[in-house]
């Protein structure tokens, strides 16, 4: 019944999303003004009824439904309540329609709220979202319907994969996505905008709030699934290049260089034809990444579907969208008329060398990432890892991260270098001294003494911008952007800091020996088997003492899950100000001793702080804008109306 | 552009000219890396046949031999043969094997083949479960052995 419920729903949806483009696409031939009325509500209401869809979904599994096959497949009635609900998504199907849900909800919402860009380059905007929709709706529906029903009913589902059993798949699935899809509706804009031709700051201006909202999102969902990674992989590892850690990468790399761009153009009418680009660029990323995740291609715990014809279905919509919006380019690019010039010294200047950097190390990535599959169609086995990516990459984050230092000091059109000068000797000095210090230890590798020197440099030279004002009448955006480069300093710290301080010792000890690792003594009083709710565990009791300080236990696990039979390992971390102790158990040796590994990280928790400081400067950013937009409606709407009363 | 400089027609040219010329510059390293840097996969007899230089990340793939993990005294270290009944390499290791790693099952190790002919490996990759399975294991899975030679000839 409510799997029924969710699939007529779901072909509702669909069928709007075909009126939606239908009516925008007329209306902008100069169809009737009742054609082009019903797109904004149709949206609407395209986007509640993906949302219903996807409800029903979520209940079936909190029900474990087992007449639906999807349930049974990837859920179990022994699971807890928090994964029987977040296994919702937690499989091909239904991430899928978690995916189209956003998309559907984020249109209707742009549909509800967007009155400030001309009314045909709307209707163009909502039409090329109701395109792109479409496509993902038929995915779901002709290959991927998650309501598929089981008849008989299964007696009891095969689980789900235990690596996801993890308060982190509630959150991280969502987070991505709503940061993906987010992207959509920028692609949707810079359609829409070439469409009409008018690509300006008011274009700008209106994809700007969505373009900084799906980037929080992603640099979120990015930095908790480098963190998610981290503790549940056991490998002390917190990014390994894995080609579905590349597939979030990009489109934050595209999203950023977006937002970065999209502001030169809402303040400056400069780099139009280049904003538009980004703007298909950066949703085109998401889409090849849910290509490479989710076709079946690669493997890993993200990649769901094995099978081949979903995988071409994605590459078909893939190149529809990513294909149709290039031509499209190519047309009217010439037709979008030169934007304001600047100087090479400007802050437009270093924006653009910003814009180029970002786009190079996206270049590097998505080579690098698909490489391998490429090599492999021709019969060659081959992976990409750390000493491809991390060289390549710095050859162009490095020089990047030197103008982050510069360009917020520099003005509009054009600046004289040797005015930032004085301001900038602090900062440059210290990341000399600081990278000399290191560099002469002659203990750290060249990238982490860079890492170290850039990331002293840039922590101070972020706050710069705030020298010689008043504190209080610092508008939000100005906040946004210090905090978030301040927070790229933070993460930078953190990356250069772990490769190059890291301590770490494998060994194999009795119940009752100490290991050293670093500054800590960790004790191993005893190994105990454990039961969770759907698993056993040996569990390890230790305390770990940090120099001369107070013991705290920690409880490392391998645990074993039974539905399906498979086992993890639970890492235990201590957390303090300047790094975190990170302990694995391991199996037993013959003559009864116990595998431990143990790192100790000095100052690696800065990785995600830094992380999350970049989207804090995203959230701040965001409420700047929407803030201030909110002020312009409300004062246009008090004027018009004391006008209408004068009038009367 | 009003602060001089750029002949003010052509800075759109010169803007163009350069994003393309570094995103040109970047695809170019990036092939020339990764010729460099990309790691190969191997089966015990390509190995043996062409052994790759001693400084090169490659992979090795294969069945672990029956009754050939040996663990040395330190206790975390293990030795073992990948073998895909053509040569047998042996694999040294230092660390935390994956729950599913044990003798006639598949096996994928990550490091360098040393000059003495033994590999060292940083990292194993042993089959999980069917949904999550090292890719280049993915024919190893039934009959594996022969499945493996069948797939060098």
């Amino acid at each position: 019944m409510i799997a029924n419920l969710g699939l007529a729903a779901l072909w509702m949806a669909a069928a709007l999303a075909a009126l939606q483009l239908l009516a925008g696409g007329l209306s902008l031939r100069g169809g009737n003004p009742a054609l082009a009325g019903l797109v904004r509500p149709v949206a609407a209401v395209q986007g509640l009824l993906a949302l219903l869809s996807f409800a029903a979904l979520v209940y079936l599994f909190w029900q474990t439904d087992l007449s639906v096959k999807l349930v049974a497949m990837n859920s179990h009635s022994a699971k807890p309540l928090l994964y029987k609900i977040a296994g919702a998504w937690g499989n091909h199907e239904g991430s899928m329609l978690l995916w189209v849900t956003i998309m559907g909800l984020a249109g209707g919402f742009l549909a509800l709220v967007e009155r400030r860009l001309p009314e045909p380059t709307m209707l163009a905007t909502l039409a090329a979202q109701a395109f792109v929709s479409l496509g993902f709706y038929a995915f779901l529906l002709l290959s991927s319907n998650p309501f598929e029903r089981l008849t008989p009913a299964a007696p009891e589902g095969q689980g789900l994969n235990p690596l996801l059993q993890d308060p982190g798949l509630a959150f991280h699935p969502p987070t991505l996505y709503i940061g993906y899809v987010g992207l959509s509706i920028a692609f949707s804009f810079a359609v829409g905008a070439l469409l009409t031709r008018q690509v300006g700051p008011a274009f700008a201006k209106a994809m700007r709030p969505w373009v900084l909202g799906a980037w929080v999102f992603l640099t979120i969902g990015i930095t908790a699934g480098s963190y998610w990674a981290y503790y549940e992989l056991g490998w002390g590892g917190w990014w390994f290049w894995d080609p579905v850690e590349n597939a979030s990468l990009m489109p934050w790399l595209a999203a950023t260089a977006l937002l970065h761009s999209a502001s030169v153009l809402a303040a400056r009418n400069a780099l139009r034809a280049w904003t538009v680009m980004l703007g298909v660029v950066a949703f085109s990323m998401s889409m090849v990444g849910t290509f490479l995740v989710r076709s079946g291609i690669l493997t890993s715990v993200h990649a769901f579907a094995v099978d081949p014809e979903r995988g071409s279905f994605i590459l078909g919509l893939l190149v529809i969208n990513i294909g149709a919006a290039l031509l499209l380019f190519a047309l009217r690019a010439g037709s979008v008329t030169e934007g304001e010039r600047f100087a090479l010294a400007s802050r437009e200047g270093a924006l653009v060398f910003n814009n180029v950097m970002l786009t190079a190390t996206l270049g590097i990535v998505l080579i690098g990432t698909l490489y391998p599959l490429v090599a492999e169609a021709m019969g060659l086995k081959v992976s990409v890892g750390p000493p491809y990516f991390n060289p390549m990459g710095a050859v162009f984050v490095v020089p990047m991260l030197v103008v982050l230092a510069v360009g917020p000091l520099l003005r509009w059109r054009s600046d004289k270098l040797g005015r930032t000068g004085r301001m900038l000797a602090v900062p440059g000095l210290l990341a000399l001294g600081v990278g000399a210090w290191f560099a002469g230890s002659g203990f750290v590798g060249v990238l982490p003494v860079l890492g170290l020197a850039l990331a002293a440099g840039l922590a101070v030279a972020s706050l710069l911008p705030l020298a010689g004002r008043k504190l209080k009448t610092i508008k939000l955006p100005l906040w946004g952007m210090v905090v978030a480069h301040f927070g790229v300093a933070v993460a930078l710290f953190g990356m250069a800091a772990d490769s190059a301080f890291t301590t770490e010792r494998l060994v194999a000890v009795r119940a009752g020996q100490t290991v050293e690792v670093g500054p800590w003594k960790v004790f191993l009083r005893d190994v105990v088997p454990i039961a969770g709710p759907n698993w056993t565990a040996l569990q390890a009791d230790m305390d770990a003492r940090y120099k001369d300080g107070p013991a705290r236990d920690i409880h490392p696990q391998a645990r074993s899950f039974w539905a399906p039979p498979q086992g993890t390992s639970e890492s235990a971390l201590v957390t303090r100000w300047n790094g975190q102790l990170y302990a694995v158990l391991g199996e037993q040796a013959e003559d009864g001793r116990w595998q431990l590994r143990l790192w100790w990280k000095p100052f690696v928790p800065m990785i995600w702080y830094g992380g999350l400081l970049i989207a804090l400067g995203g959230v701040l950013a965001l409420i700047g804008r929407v803030m201030s937009d909110l002020r312009r409606i409300l004062a246009r709407d008090k004027i018009a109306d004391r006008r209408e009363r004068q009038g009367r | 552009m009003s602060g001089g400089g750029l002949k003010a027609k052509h800075q759109r040219l010169v803007l163009v000219l350069v994003a393309l010329a570094a995103l040109i510059g970047a695809a170019l390293l990036a092939t020339w890396a990764l010729r460099s840097q990309a790691s190969f996969f191997y089966l015990p007899a390509d190995m043996a046949a062409s052994p790759p230089d001693p400084d090169r990340a490659v992979r090795l793939g294969g069945m672990v031999e029956a009754g050939s993990i040996r663990r040395a005294a330190d206790g975390v270290t293990i030795q073992f043969v990948v073998s895909d009944n053509k040569a047998r390499i042996p694999v040294m290791f230092s660390g935390i094997a994956p729950d599913l790693f044990q003798e006639n099952s598949g096996v994928v190790a990550e490091g360098k083949l040393r000059a003495d002919g033994t590999f060292v490996a940083d990292n194993l990759l042993a089959k999980h479960d069917e949904k999550y399975v090292p890719r280049e294991m993915k024919d190893m899975t039934a009959d594996q052995a022969r499945q493996t030679v069948a797939e060098t000839q």
